[in-house]
């Protein structure tokens, strides 16, 4: 208590030295917090909102299936295993079939990826309910905003597409625009065309047939060889990495103002030692020992990160409840980002990133605080008594 | 009376540069229970650096220094601390107060180390305080005093903790006359009131005046040992 008390007065009594380095470092410590907040916040958004829109309970996938093969795609597809069947007749299992296809809006040709879903699922958040035919030669899609703009098109647009068959015969139909959605999942978006899956099998002679299965996660999870589970977590883990190393990423920042506020202190510290000498000699006189007296001016350092973290939570608090509540607008167009990110993002202050950066900012304070207060024990007391040790 | 600061063949050396200066060489003094005495001498004579080794702060080169049976030579830097904390108080020529602290605060401050409960300790520094005249200074900083009223402070905060002995290095040396007679009279009051024993180290004829035993030193030596009536 006696030397809490000594150091925080000795702090305090330097002034406006000590306020503007427990500033910097307050300000350093807000920054880190609100950063990892916010890519805390999108991580959990993204693993969120990629389950809402594309991965449900987690996907079977067919054993041929190899996204990222274009020459396969169109081979990877085979009947619904029948040990499914309840679950599918429940709408606790959806089967989407994915073929490859040529659009031809405004006179330009885009290949797109064709995804035949049921029209009345409800696993995904896609608006599948547009998919219903008004009539027979009526062939319903939805697409994405992002493909709305690559293509140019709009609500009730019809266009061209053209297809293979599962004999590699080619086809063409008028398609019409019957939805345009909003998705923060560019992988549900871009390049892609959704329609019906019965209109899907049979324009690709595919009767029953189906390429991914989304699975309802109130449904338990079956081992079938060719039909390999992929859980959220494994697919997920592209976009946890990305953001781990965007994550990675601003560390960098963190670092440069950590070093500022750090060298600072380390400033601060060494000056204090050099103009106090005459009371670290009288704290010795007085019966401290000169490890004490080290102790005492690492603790003085120390206090700075102290201070920082109650200045820090004087207005960084207000800031991080402000935006948890109402998100982070970037006021830019994310859907070409290429990975999962809302129009607004909430930051997640969790207590492990709070606790975990006040405890590595002290921690590393004390270290820097410890470095130029190694010097007292060095010192003899006679000559700092005088004013004359360094 | 009994002794409470003996020096025997005591040698002190300094490296300076690749040679040594011998500070003190082959000092024999002992030092009784309730003295006023002096060490004086022109700069350079050893006085501070005999003062600096009877208080525990530095260590004899040979010889033996016991105060208060205890060697100097042979303590740990925690005993040496324990032997300052408890039983022995300094004065400075600077005064050397915690600038951020406040006169009680200062006064306090050993009573803190000592672990002494709050209205004890309070008691006890209201107590000196009065004894030097600056209960109305309490809540004052050192930058708020006199040179005079910083130096009361120090005998104030040297003494709170009722040690068997006092050294004080130069107390008057950035005093004015009126200043040092009224510091060396508030301790010659404490030493007789108290029976503290009163180590100077001095080359003011201000305080030679009140010493009753005044020890000469030249080049290290001890070349006068007298009492004074």
């Amino acid at each position: 208590m006696l030397l809490i008390k000594t150091a925080l007065r000795s702090l305090i009594g330097n002034g406006l030295k000590t306020w503007l380095n427990v500033f910097v470092l307050s300000f350093s410590f807000v920054l880190i917090i609100f950063m990892q907040g916010l890519l805390e916040g999108w991580n959990r958004q993204a693993v969120k909102d990629a389950v809402k829109w594309e991965i449900a309970g987690g996907q079977y996938w067919n054993q041929k299936y190899d996204p990222y093969d274009p020459f396969s795609i169109d081979s990877s597809a085979s009947a619904l295993p029948v040990t499914f069947k309840s679950e599918y007749a429940a709408h606790q299992l959806e089967p989407i079939l994915i073929s490859q296809g040529t659009i031809y809006p405004g006179g330009h040709m885009f290949s797109t990826l064709l995804k035949g879903i049921r029209a009345d699922q409800h696993l995904l958040a896609l608006p599948t309910n547009l998919l219903k035919s008004k009539n027979s030669s009526d062939i319903p899609v939805i697409i994405g905003m992002n493909m709305a703009k690559q293509t140019n098109l709009k609500v009730n647009d019809i266009v061209t597409l053209r297809w293979r068959d599962v004999n590699g015969t080619f086809e063409a139909v008028d398609i019409r625009i019957a939805g345009i959605f909003k998705t923060p999942v560019p992988t549900v978006d871009v390049g892609q065309i959704w329609l019906s899956l019965k209109q899907l099998q049979k324009m690709t002679l595919q009767p029953n047939a189906a390429t991914i299965l989304i699975k309802s996660d109130q449904v338990a999870t079956q081992t079938l060889t060719a039909w390999p589970f992929k859980d959220q977590i494994e697919m997920t883990k592209q976009t946890v990495a990305l953001v781990k190393a965007k994550s990675t990423g601003f560390s960098i920042f963190y670092f440069i103002f950590l070093m500022l506020a750090l060298i600072a202190i380390f400033d601060t510290q060494t000056l204090s030692i050099f103009r106090r000498q005459r009371e670290i000699g009288t704290f010795v006189a007085l019966g401290m020992t000169q490890s004490q007296v080290v102790g005492l001016f690492t603790l003085e350092g120390t206090l700075n990160a102290l201070l920082a973290i109650v200045a820090g939570t004087l207005y960084g608090l207000p800031l991080f409840i402000y935006y948890a509540l109402k998100g982070l607008s970037f006021g830019m167009d994310t859907s070409s980002f290429g990975i999962p990110m809302d129009d607004r993002m909430y930051p997640v202050f969790t207590p492990n990133l709070i606790f975990g950066t006040i405890i590595f900012i002290i921690v590393i304070t004390a270290a820097v605080s410890y470095l130029p207060a190694r010097k007292i024990a060095r010192m003899k007391p006679t000559d700092a008594i005088r004013g004359k040790a360094l | 009376m009994k002794t409470i600061v003996e020096v025997k063949s005591l040698v002190k050396n300094f490296p300076i540069g690749t040679g040594i200066f011998t500070a003190l060489n082959g000092v024999n003094i002992e030092f009784s229970e309730g003295e006023f005495a002096g060490l004086v001498g022109p700069s350079g004579s050893g006085k501070t650096t005999l003062l600096n080794i009877i208080g525990s702060l530095d260590i004899p080169s040979e010889g033996e220094v016991i105060v208060l049976n205890k060697s100097v030579g042979k303590l740990s830097p925690r005993q040496a601390a324990q032997l300052r904390k408890e039983e022995l108080g300094f004065i400075f020529q600077n005064y050397n107060l915690l600038p951020v602290y406040t006169v009680f605060e200062n006064v306090e401050f050993p009573l803190l180390l000592l672990k002494m409960n709050t209205e004890e300790r309070k008691k006890r520094v209201m107590e000196t305080l009065e004894w030097v005249g600056l209960t109305e200074k309490v809540n004052s900083r050192p930058s708020q005093l006199s040179g005079g009223e910083c130096q009361r402070v120090a005998i104030a905060r040297a003494m709170v903790k009722r040690p068997l002995l006092v050294l004080a290095d130069e107390p008057t040396a950035n005093l004015d006359s009126a200043n040092s007679h009224n510091i060396l009279q508030t301790m010659e009051k404490l030493n007789t009131e108290l029976k503290t024993t009163f180590i100077f180290a001095t080359h003011d004829e201000k305080v030679i005046g009140y010493l009753r035993r005044i020890i000469r030193l030249k080049d290290g030596k001890i070349v006068e040992d007298k009492a004074v009536d």
